[in-house]
């Protein structure tokens, strides 16, 4: 294990779909150990695809990739070892009860039923989804549903935890205690990569920040350095206004 | 992950497959049974007594490897093309596997094994009916042989079905197969005759018919009698299972119709 590599080190990646769609026009990133960061990007600017190519979903067309020293084209296994993920879609059998989606997350990680069984507990009763365990997972609301795949996405006891728009469709409440869960993850050591449309929340949890619009990083750095170099408090003062980073967001990626 | 850590992935992903086809027993092993059931009835008890013997034996001992195998081969192929589909298309379930440090080639086994599985058991209750059908005159002329092609023909049509489950696009793309291909293809490798008893120009097309072969390994197994050497029939065996561990291999390796 390398302790000094970053959890995530992207160099020029590019990816172009099948269709021909080009998603990733040569991107590089870095990730430090211990990192709460950013990735942000309108619809379709390529968030999904950096990372479902990080995790092993979709083949990249060139680059490198490594999380915490393991390159995954030649470490593949270590690598995957390193991270969790909750993805964008809810993507679990839905007829199955929610303990064993976990359980079996874990046996696909290799830790036998054994271990696995009382830490999926745990994670579930941690998530407020202690009473909804041996229900089968239709069963659950969408804000259930979200913390069921935050818990599958733990159960391996990644060092780098994936985050693709965690709390799309969450309400207001639910979505501030996952934010305070995530919170003492990152607190407790644990590296995090959140992508979310929220952006005021983005500029609150995270330390670093990358804005990516049409497949090309727009600029990146810590959070009070992105803002500080772009946010303009005076202009258009008398429309609506958002939050600091959502007005640096607009003026990084809109199509003015 | 080390070995017992692969073990466990693998465990994992059989276990899965088969509380899934017991939880749903009505779909995955009731309808081999009961088709089964009518072949026996039909052709076996009404019209067998009209033909007599096929081969010197008597005619519903001679079709049984043949439904056995028909049974073998529709519920491994559909097993590991539906459960495949399934994970990729409806629930994107395959995720939760690719993202896991489990390596292409277990990923593989794990979704064959639950098609050798099914097709081995529903293989074994339609041998058991047989017995009721047959009035306890089971014929098991070599053990050996008979576990042997059921397990090694399971094993070739879930490699084939795990190749329909990558390429197809939609479940329709399922159903086609089986329905076009598979079924003709056992209907016509010698369930219900001798290849002998054809005239010239069909026994060419039998000929070049794979199913055949394991028809017939599989009939030797039971009774003794063969249309061709056994060998034949496991090299056509053999052949088949190479070419598709390798195309499925291809396939997986490279993420074709899941990761691009």
């Amino acid at each position: 294990m390398n302790m000094s590599a970053p959890a995530l080190k992207i160099t020029d990646l590019k990816k172009t779909y099948a269709t021909g769609t080009v998603a990733l026009k040569g991107v590089s990133l870095e990730i430090p150990e211990g990192d709460f960061f950013a990735l942000l990007g309108p619809n379709g600017a390529g968030k999904t695809t950096i990372i479902a190519i990080t995790t092993g979903l979709v083949n990249k067309t060139g680059g490198t990739v490594s999380v915490f020293g393991h390159d995954i084209d030649k470490e593949t296994e270590l690598a995957k070892m390193q991270i969790g993920l909750v993805g964008q879609e809810v993507n679990f059998n839905p007829f199955e009860k929610t303990i064993n989606i976990v359980v079996n997350q874990a046996g696909y990680y290799g830790i036998p039923r054994s271990v696995a069984i009382p830490r999926a507990r745990k994670l579930l009763t941690d998530l407020g989804l202690g009473e909804k365990m041996d229900q089968n997972a239709m069963t659950l609301s969408g804000g259930m549903k979200r913390r069921l795949m935050i818990a599958r996405a733990l159960v391996n006891e990644p060092r780098f935890l994936i985050l693709d728009e965690p709390t799309a469709g969450v309400d207001v409440e639910l979505r501030r205690g996952m934010w305070e869960y995530l919170t003492g993850l990152s607190k407790s050591g644990l590296t995090i990569l959140l992508t979310t449309h929220y952006l005021e929340e983005a500029e609150q949890l995270c330390k670093h920040v990358a804005i990516i619009n049409k497949g090309e990083i727009v600029e990146q750095g810590t959070m009070e350095a992105v803002i500080a170099k772009h946010h303009d408090a005076e202009a258009g003062k008398e429309g609506y206004r958002g939050s600091r980073l959502e007005e640096v967001f607009l003026k990084l990626t809109s199509e003015k | 992950m080390d070995t017992y850590g692969k073990w466990i992935s693998f465990y994992t992903m059989l276990r899965k497959d088969i509380v899934r086809m017991f939880r749903i027993w009505v779909q995955t092993f009731l309808p081999s049974v009961i088709t089964s059931c009518l072949y026996f009835l039909i052709f076996g008890t009404v019209l067998g007594s009209r033909i007599g013997t096929m081969q010197g034996v008597d005619y519903m001992s001679f079709v049984v490897p043949g439904l056995v195998m028909l049974a073998i081969v529709t519920n491994a192929y559909s097993n590991t093309s539906f459960t495949f589909f399934q994970s990729k298309f409806f629930f994107r379930g395959i995720d939760e596997i690719l993202v896991s440090p489990t390596p292409p080639w277990l990923l593989i086994l794990g979704f064959i094994s639950g098609g050798i599985v099914r097709g081995v058991l529903v293989g074994a209750l339609v041998l058991l009916i047989s017995v009721f059908f047959t009035g306890l005159q089971l014929s098991l002329y070599n053990v050996a042989v008979i576990f042997l092609f059921a397990a090694l023909t399971a094993l070739v049509f879930s490699l084939a079905g795990l190749v329909n489950g990558v390429y197809a696009k939609s479940i329709d793309g399922i159903n086609l197969v089986p329905t076009f291909v598979l079924t003709p293809l056992v209907y016509l490798g010698g369930v219900f005759y001798s290849v002998h008893s054809l005239p010239a120009w069909a026994q060419g097309f039998t000929y070049v018919n794979p199913i055949f072969y394991l028809i017939n390994g599989f009939r030797y197994g039971f009774l003794g009698i063969a249309d061709i050497a056994l060998w034949i029939s496991f090299a056509v065996l053999g052949g088949m299972i190479a070419a598709l561990v390798a195309i499925n291999w291809y396939l997986i390796r490279t993420g074709m119709g899941l990761k691009q």
